[in-house]
């Protein structure tokens, strides 16, 4: 699944007092997990990688991810950040791509979910 | 201690717990909001550490608890964790998505009553106010320990001074004391606080202001509960009030000192970072010490102490956040953190000190390696070597350094828990998270990350383990009392007291009443210790208790130079500091204004 439990919390969260909790938290998730997209884009296209600066970008994303319960954009995530760790620039950039991925898959159920 | 809580937002307690959650993510922050909401909490978000702190001195008393997310930008979250720890001694819950344990551990060691791992769950947030709660059985204890210390502490006053008199005689004393002062702890366990024997003094703004007055009036150096109370002309004060009070405005200080240094030189407390905070020879001694920098020798810690304390001193003083109240006493300061290092064992102790005021900070840390190493003195008391080993040793748990810390720590925890077992007498001063008993070395408690990591259990196992460990758990010990000092200062106190006693007498699960053999880890090093102990210094026993006294009637730099003293300083200090988190709250407008 896309989603793990966090997901199921946020949806028990939500009551006649926040009515459209998850939409507005999803919401929140987009704007800020696409600004950190972009950050760590373009930390990516500096040469030589900046990897501990990667690194913090993608511990931001992959809390940003959890709040929603993005199971596999999360797993990419800490991926991501091992390769970081490792000073390997290739597994960065391939698993980025990588990620870049699910998030758009991630996306696209999303919505269909708020239609 | 339900009768802790009279205010009708405490009557529903948990319900209507305020707190303050600071997250830069905002995903997060409205997650969270809504969970706490849930959990029928009063919330207040924030989504910068500045903001939380100011929010935080703005409102004195308007939360009951923090919940901060470890990775911010402005901040470092172990850095807010540790203003919240010195300047409004509340509890502090770190998260993160990141469970390392080497993250976890470092929570622990500034001061975090617990670490959650996001994604988190309705379940763990419920149960935060155990935090809160635990702080205020905590205090109430110190009250009472307080109390029953001061009463011991008199006795112990009483006998003779030198060490072999001490021994002899203090041993008598305290195996009363320790008799009464458990009866008087079992009867004010149960009862409720307010019928303490003593009723607990509340440190008013104006009444602090008189206080400071009267300090920097004497002298700092010079200062002595009598004669503040003599200045400050307030008939119904006690000498042991302001004795008290004075114990923690000096941790105060010291812990203010620290957090200079770490705002200075905010990269975590690296000795770097504390060379460069301070210009000053002394300043790198400091590094030295306080970081387990390294290998101090043991003149050089001592020197560091000095350095350092007098550094810390300094800071304090130019810490803005205790503007009026701090200037003053820098030079005294200065003085009498220089006084206590005269001895070369002193200035463990001294830098014990300073180390311990810092305790919510990382520096702290460093206090309780201080504090260990007198304690270590328990143990290895005719070797002032193991003790300046014990420090550095506490010293590289206690700062942050990463890794180094934390390689310490196994090994002390493999230590203590080897030697430990204690019974689980500990009444779990420690909050949260650690269970002394069992780990031995759990003591790391959040609260005291200082030593990091070294639970007074494990500092008790350690007693038994080679002098090096022994260091080290001192160390921790040390730490441990100081670490204690958010959630249970008074528990700390009465570790430390217990801790002595045992040494004096061996430990009895009984001890548990008094917070004195909280720790059984304590009690098991006790034993090791007592022998030492007793030998080292009459003094140490109690000293949570009778530090108030013993300080009064001597003044620092009186006390005998060796090891004792040293220990005698830094459980005043500890002792101080743990009673000083009692007061906290009423004293911070006057203290705290930042």
């Amino acid at each position: 699944g896309y989603l793990d439990d966090q997901f199921v919390q946020l949806e028990e969260l939500q009551d006649h007092a926040n009515p459209n909790f998850v939409e507005e938290v999803v919401a929140l998730f987009y704007k800020d997990s696409s600004r950190l997209l972009l950050n760590i884009d373009q930390a990516l296209e500096k040469k030589p990688l900046e990897f501990t600066k990667l690194d913090g970008y993608m511990h931001q994303f992959k809390g940003s991810s959890s709040s929603i319960g993005a199971k596999k954009v999360k797993a990419e995530c800490t991926l991501f950040r091992d390769y970081c760790r490792a000073g390997n620039a290739e597994g960065c950039m391939r698993t980025f791509q990588q990620l870049k991925k699910e998030y758009a898959t991630l996306r696209k159920k999303l919505e269909a979910y708020f239609q | 201690m339900e009768n802790c809580f009279s205010s009708p937002r405490t009557d529903m307690f948990p319900a209507g717990l305020r707190v303050l959650v600071v997250d830069d993510d905002p995903t997060w922050l409205k997650i969270l909001e809504k969970m706490l909401k849930k959990c029928s909490y009063e919330v207040t978000t924030c989504c910068l550490a500045r903001e939380a702190l100011d929010l935080l001195r703005e409102r004195k008393d308007g939360f009951d608890i923090v919940i901060s997310d470890v990775n911010m930008p402005d901040m470092d979250g172990f850095k807010l964790l540790e203003h919240v720890g010195l300047e409004m001694d509340l509890p502090v819950i770190m998260m993160s998505v990141d469970g390392e344990t080497s993250r976890v551990m470092k929570g622990v060691q500034h001061g975090a009553c617990d670490y959650l791992l996001k994604p988190i769950r309705m379940k763990e947030l419920r149960n935060i106010w155990q935090h809160v709660f635990r702080k205020k059985i905590h205090e109430v204890r110190d009250i009472e320990c307080h109390d029953v210390l001061d009463d011991f502490q008199m006795m112990r006053n009483r006998s003779d001074q030198s060490d072999d008199v001490r021994l002899s005689s203090g041993g008598d004393l305290t195996v009363r004391k320790r008799k009464d002062v458990e009866h008087k702890h079992d009867e004010k366990e149960l009862g409720d606080p307010s019928s303490a024997k003593k009723a607990r003094v509340v440190w008013s703004v104006d009444l602090h202001q008189k206080f400071v007055k009267a300090v920097n009036q004497i002298g700092f150096e010079k200062v002595g509960p009598k004669k503040i109370l003599d200045l400050m002309t307030v008939p119904w004060l006690t000498r042991e009030n302001v004795a008290s009070h004075l114990q923690k405005y000096r941790l105060y200080l010291s812990r203010l000192q620290k957090e200079n240094e770490t705002k200075s030189s905010f990269s975590g407390m690296k000795h770097s970072d504390s060379s460069s905070k301070d210009s000053t020879g002394s300043f790198s001694l400091q590094n030295s010490v306080s970081m387990h920098q390294g290998d101090a020798a043991t003149g050089g810690y001592g020197c560091s102490a000095n350095n350092i304390l007098a550094q810390k001193v300094d800071r304090g003083i130019c810490n803005t956040e205790s503007k009026g109240i701090i200037s003053m006493p820098k030079t005294e300061h200065d003085k009498f953190v220089l006084e206590d290092i005269s001895d070369p064992q002193r200035a463990s102790s001294s830098s014990h000190i300073g180390f311990s005021h810092s305790f919510q900070s990382v520096e702290p840390g460093v206090a309780y390696s201080a504090f260990c190493s007198s304690i270590p003195a328990q143990y290895s008391w005719s070797s002032p070597e193991t003790q300046f080993n014990f420090r550095q040793e506490c010293r590289s748990p206690l700062h942050e350094t990463g890794s180094s810390p934390l390689s310490q720590l196994p090994g002390f925890r493999h230590h203590i828990q080897v030697d430990h077992l204690q019974p689980a007498a500990s009444v779990n001063a420690n909050p949260p998270m650690t269970e002394r008993d069992k780990l031995g070395n759990v003591k790391i408690d959040p609260l005291y990350a200082k030593c990091r990591g070294t639970s007074p259990s494990e500092m008790t196992s350690v007693a038994s383990t080679a002098d090096s460990f022994l260091n080290q758990f001192d160390i921790h010990k040390a730490v441990k009392g100081q670490v204690l000092e958010p959630t249970s200062t008074a528990k700390l106190n009465m570790k430390i007291g217990g801790l002595n006693q045992d040494s004096i007498y061996n430990l009895e699960p009984t001890q548990k009443s008094l917070n004195l053999g909280d720790e059984s880890n304590f009690v098991s090093l006790n034993e090791d210790r007592q022998v030492r102990w007793l030998e080292g210094d009459g003094y140490p026993v109690n000293i949570g208790g009778h530090n108030v006294e013993v300080w009064d009637q001597n003044d620092p730099p009186q006390l005998r130079g060796d090891v004792p003293l040293q220990l005698y300083d830094m459980l005043r200090f500890d002792w101080d500091y743990l009673y000083d988190s009692m007061e906290y709250p009423i004293m911070e407008e006057g203290l705290y204004i930042a």
